[in-house]
């Protein structure tokens, strides 16, 4: 059997960026696994710009993006093997893939989890009302018209205000459709500001909130979609049917990290993130096996992505060079207005990066870090949203190694 | 005049609030950096954009090359600059970097591949 030091799973930011910091840290043999025929990830297809300000101080478009990172690791001649699936990931960290070559089987000192997220469905299981052709999800919308040049449809109606649907509107109205209107049911979008500025506002997009779709029509071609406003319990409001005649429905309602491997091999599921739980190495439950970028939680901006999977790094290579970390018996807790808190655990004797996003929107609110009574830091925030993901980076002076923390929002 | 804008410059988007006299700033609160006063100047007197899209590749691994500007263009050029990039077929092989359109429509911008496409 095959043995290496770290193998990674998914040739995307992520497994890319903790790959290079790896070889960075000494360690020499490294191989990444990716299931399609190309490295990059999802950025592949995500050909519009603003990438890359925070990482490269200029703003790049995904590809340029990914591949500073492809070329960075040939460079270095770290192995990815493409075409590769993996198939399973054992909790003594054996991974099986299936390849070119057939079945592999490697026995790794590590194994990093980078297999990113995919794009929830739910919303559209439950709308009455027919299956006919041209719903798709806006990650779908998006790899026909960038990686396939298809052009779904003519007349768009897109559900969701995630950043995907926002940017799919734009650019399936610089291809010539008609988007008739982004319809989100919360009361507040659930993108970035600034694509509901650039991408809907610039094109006179029409952006409803507390509005959703309830019913689908056509026979074998989507022919109309019924939408109605929707209460404080996002529940229809009768009477406030309206039909919009459309060939496409866009569904941008979230994304959700992609994690059968991360069970199978026994590691705890975090219920906030939906991704592991992990503590401040990154690792999870199950010694050896780390996880960083949209497996994990699901990032908005791959800056981000980046630099967790080059501290994802550290830990790894500490591991793979040490045969273990130091314990992390703290728990890290959110309150009720907290989501998507990472880590779970910390040691206190380390710094660490708690990341998390508010779960409505709030003005003029302060973000706490607390230990007991202490409060050990307070960060003001005149606005947070829950497109934005918020870090906050602690010092290990600051921290008391013997109490759990707690991150509270005080408004 | 008071005037509200999302700020585009950064994913951070802040709310700006601005004091205008025709196309002067008088006063500027809510960005976090330079760079929103900037945005706030030039939205003012002529609003700039960046765009993506793709072209057409013959004979490449892909059927597609993507695109962008090097530097945004004026909001009213979009549709132009789109019909512009959409009469290009290139033939494989393509470098990111490489210039598609330089000066397109004679705007101080070109358009440049932003991924590589190898030959069939
Ligand atoms: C449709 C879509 C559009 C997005 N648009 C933007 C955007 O505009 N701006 C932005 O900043 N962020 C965007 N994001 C978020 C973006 O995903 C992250 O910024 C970043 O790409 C995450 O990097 P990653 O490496 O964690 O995941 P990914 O880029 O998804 O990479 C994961 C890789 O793992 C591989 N993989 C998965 N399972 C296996 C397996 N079993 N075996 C082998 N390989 C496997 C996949 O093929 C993929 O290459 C988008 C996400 C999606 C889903």
């Amino acid at each position: 059997m095959r043995q290496t030091d770290a193998v990674i799973i998914g040739g995307g930011p992520a497994g890319l960026a903790a790959a290079i910091e790896l070889r960075r840290k000494g360690i020499e043999d490294i191989l990444i696994l990716e299931r399609e025929k190309k490295p990059g990830g999802i950025l592949r297809q995500c050909i519009h710009d603003g990438f890359g300000l925070t990482r490269f101080g200029e703003t790049l478009s995904g590809p340029e993006y990914a591949s500073r990172f492809v070329r960075r690791a040939q460079e270095l001649d770290i192995p990815c093997m493409t075409d590769t699936t993996v198939l399973e990931v054992t909790p003594d960290r054996r991974v099986y893939a299936s390849s070119s070559e057939g079945l592999l089987e490697i026995q790794a000192k590590a194994v990093i989890l980078a297999m990113g997220c995919r794009e929830r469905t739910r919303g559209a299981i439950s709308i009455p009302g027919t299956r006919p052709a041209g719903v798709y999800t806006a990650g779908v919308a998006q790899a026909y018209i960038n990686l396939k040049n298809k052009m779904v449809g003519k007349r768009v109606v897109i559900l969701g205000s995630g950043d995907i649907g926002m940017i799919m509107a734009r650019r399936m109205t610089l291809e010539g459709a008609k988007v008739l209107g982004v319809f989100e049911i919360q009361p507040y979008p659930s993108g970035l500001p600034r694509n509901v500025e650039q991408c809907l506002n610039d094109y006179q997009i029409p952006l409803y909130l507390s509005h959703s779709v309830t019913e689908i029509r056509g026979r074998d071609r989507l022919e109309s979609v019924v939408v109605s406003q929707v209460d404080e319990h996002l529940s229809p409001i009768p009477g406030t049917e309206k039909e919009y005649a459309c060939d496409t429905l866009i569904l941008s309602v979230g994304l959700i990290p992609e994690n059968e491997l991360t069970w199978m091999a026994g590691a705890k599921e975090d219920l906030g993130t939906r991704g592991p739980v992990v503590d401040e190495h990154y690792q999870t439950t199950v010694p050896g096996i780390f996880a960083a970028g949209n497996v994990l939680h699901v990032h908005d901006l791959v800056d981000f992505v980046s630099l967790e999977a080059e501290a994802l790094a550290d830990g790894a290579a500490r591991f793979i060079q040490e045969g273990a970390l130091p314990a992390c018996p703290l728990t890290v807790k959110g309150d009720s207005l907290v989501g998507q808190l990472i880590p779970g655990r910390c040691s206190g004797q380390e710094d660490v990066t708690i990341s998390f996003r508010v779960r409505r929107p709030l003005k003029n609110c302060s973000i706490e870090v607390c230990q007991g009574e202490k409060v050990i830091r307070r960060v003001r925030k005149p606005k947070a949203l829950p497109a934005e993901m918020i870090q906050i980076s602690l010092k290990a002076e600051e921290l008391n190694p013997n109490e759990d923390l707690e991150v509270k929002v005080v408004c | 005049m008071l005037r509200e804008f999302t700020c585009i410059m950064c994913p951070q988007g802040c709310d700006i609030q601005a004091e205008l006299e025709g196309n002067k700033v008088i006063s500027i609160s809510g960005n976090k950096c330079p760079r929103g006063k900037e945005y706030v100047t030039q939205e003012i007197k002529n609003p700039m954009r960046n765009i993506a899209t793709s072209v057409l590749v013959d004979g490449g691994e892909l059927p597609l090359a993507s695109v962008r500007l090097t530097k945004p263009v004026p909001k009213d050029c979009i549709f132009p600059v789109m019909a512009e990039i959409k009469k290009v077929r290139l033939a494989a092989p393509v470098q990111e970097g490489d210039v598609v359109i330089s000066h397109v429509l004679g705007l101080d911008s070109d358009v440049i591949a932003t991924k590589t496409v190898g030959v069939r």
